[in-house]
């Protein structure tokens, strides 16, 4: 890594998350290690039956149900996963850093829609008289709510915003919140992605009208990425918000420091409106790599973004096999499989699930693999069961998504500075 | 709708808005937003809510009379006589 200064490096201190599969990073990391899916089945507005995964948690630890009716469902998430990490990180209360010190970055994939999509099914019952329009749409709406919501509750009264980035967004938010940190405008970054998008009939119709829904008997074989039998995206809510600090602060407190983001990069397929560009992912990994000052041998697992669709698991195997084909120790896998599509917080979860990685040396499998796509068929790619590493040192995180954006991190365990 | 009719209607309403809401210690007479947790959002779905259920529309200046129980009965009573 090129030489910085300890108050340029940034680390991850606080991990706080609601998956389909758990709600603490200990349980979840269980459930990863042994494949334990969370995806079930819902019913849904119109469309009727469709996997997805759902999270459940305890939705008023940390505000009151009638903050909860009042906000989204994405603020909910927000707000407790937002808590959980500074709990984590042994933050709360804010005894280390002011509360105006500190950002709050949310990437989104999209914020409003099930909102809408609500408050018309709601009008729908007033024969469309838009006096029965609620005063609520638009704080709720505006796509600043989430990050927005979690402020309020923490009193955090320095900068929030969203980070629009279809489902590159998760890492997208931990990026600005590293280059929030490096120029010095916040002391504390609490970054992820948050997914409400389970409550949208329009995002799995879409998906559908696409080709790109999966389906599947079993809804926990629904999502089964590089697997022949794969036939598209099972869509999942969730959220994970990470405390992100400086080095040299980290070190003052002694505290747990659970990795160095030490690459990242993002850049733009400049091509298509949803297809993805195998070229370009590669040309975003390379970045990361540089930044890091890393060569593809020297990462131990690439988390990849792959969603389980025909074209997009195999541009991304594409990207992998130009950059790492002479990488015998650079292991694959997958958490899409395990929790779905988690959009906005696909990133962040993905990454989430993996860092334990550094105390416990083991890949989580990619699960549902069971006649492997040839064109997928990487050297490494974990399947079904976890593997036992030696050692693992570096994770690289794939989040790619619709209208051609791409974003990567790496992120290196801390074992001297 | 008699008088008791209309007060349970109003306390129902804020109990779904907020069902932590002490109601058992209301004082009818003093302001509700003294009492209760409710803020101007909060008064807003009260008005949406009788919209709702009974196509009565509260124009913002009159608003004010919505501020304790009684004045909400008092303003609703005339208004909900045949609901």
């Amino acid at each position: 890594m090129p030489q910085l200064s300890e108050d340029q490096r940034i680390v991850i201190t606080g991990v706080g998350l609601a998956s389909p599969n758990a709600d603490n990073l200990q349980d979840y990391r269980s459930n990863l290690l042994a494949g334990q899916s969370g995806i079930s089945e819902m019913e849904l507005r119109y469309i009727g039956k469709v996997p997805a995964g759902l999270c459940t948690f305890p939705e008023t630890k940390y505000r009151k149900k009638k903050e909860n009716k009042r906000g989204t469902r994405a603020g909910c998430l927000g707000v407790y996963v937002a808590n959980e990490a500074m709990q984590d990180a042994g933050l709360d209360g804010f005894s280390q850093y002011a509360q105006n010190r500190t950002g709050v970055y949310i990437g989104l994939t999209e914020h409003g829609t099930v909102e809408t999509e609500n408050e018309i099914y709601n009008l729908s019952q007033f024969e469309y008289n838009t006096d029965f329009w609620s005063h609520h749409h638009n704080p709720r709406t505006v796509l600043n709510n989430p990050a927005g919501e979690i402020t309020m509750n923490l009193g955090i009264s320095g900068p929030h915003y969203s980070i629009g980035g279809a489902c590159a967004a998760g890492n997208a938010a931990v990026i600005q919140g590293a280059q929030m940190l490096k120029l010095g405008e916040v002391d504390m970054a609490l970054a992820g992605g948050i997914s409400e998008s389970t409550g949208s009939f329009g995002i799995f119709a879409s998906f559908k009208a696409e080709g790109a829904l999966g389906v599947h008997q079993d809804p926990t074989k629904a999502c089964r990425p590089f697997d022949t039998g794969r036939n598209g995206i099972v869509v999942s809510e969730g959220a994970c918000v990470f405390v992100m600090e400086r080095l040299d602060k980290a070190l003052a407190r002694n505290c747990r420091i659970y990795g160095e983001l030490v690459g990242y990069a993002m850049n733009s397929d400049a091509r298509d409106f949803v297809l993805p560009y195998g070229p370009r992912q590669a040309e975003c990994m390379q970045l990361a790599l540089d930044r890091a000052g890393l060569k593809p041998e020297d990462i131990d697992i690439i988390n990849t973004h792959a969603t389980g669709t025909k074209q997009g698991d195999i541009e991304e195997c594409n990207a992998i096999r130009s950059l790492f084909k002479n990488c015998p120790h650079t292991y694959v896998n997958n958490t899409k499989s395990i929790i779905g599509h988690a959009m906005g917080a696909a990133g962040v979860l993905e990454l989430a699930g993996n860092l334990p990685a550094f105390a416990d040396n083991q890949v989580h499998p990619t699960i549902n693999v069971d006649t492997l796509d040839p064109e997928c068929a990487l050297p490494n790619l974990v399947t079904n069961e976890p593997r036992q590493l030696e050692t693992v040192k570096t994770i690289l995180n794939n989040s790619f998504g619709m209208v051609g954006i791409n974003s990567v991190v790496i992120v290196k365990k801390m074992t001297s500075t | 709708m008699t008088i008791d009719e209309i007060k349970n209607v109003v306390l129902e309403i804020i109990q779904d808005i907020d069902d932590e809401a002490d109601l058992e210690n209301l004082n009818s007479g003093e302001a509700l937003r003294d009492q209760l947790d409710l803020d101007s959002m909060d008064f807003l779905d009260i008005v949406m809510e009788l919209r709702k259920r009974y196509q009565i529309q509260i124009p913002e200046a009159d608003y004010p009379q919505l501020a304790t129980l009684d004045s909400c009965v008092n303003y609703l009573t005339p208004r909900l006589k045949a609901a």
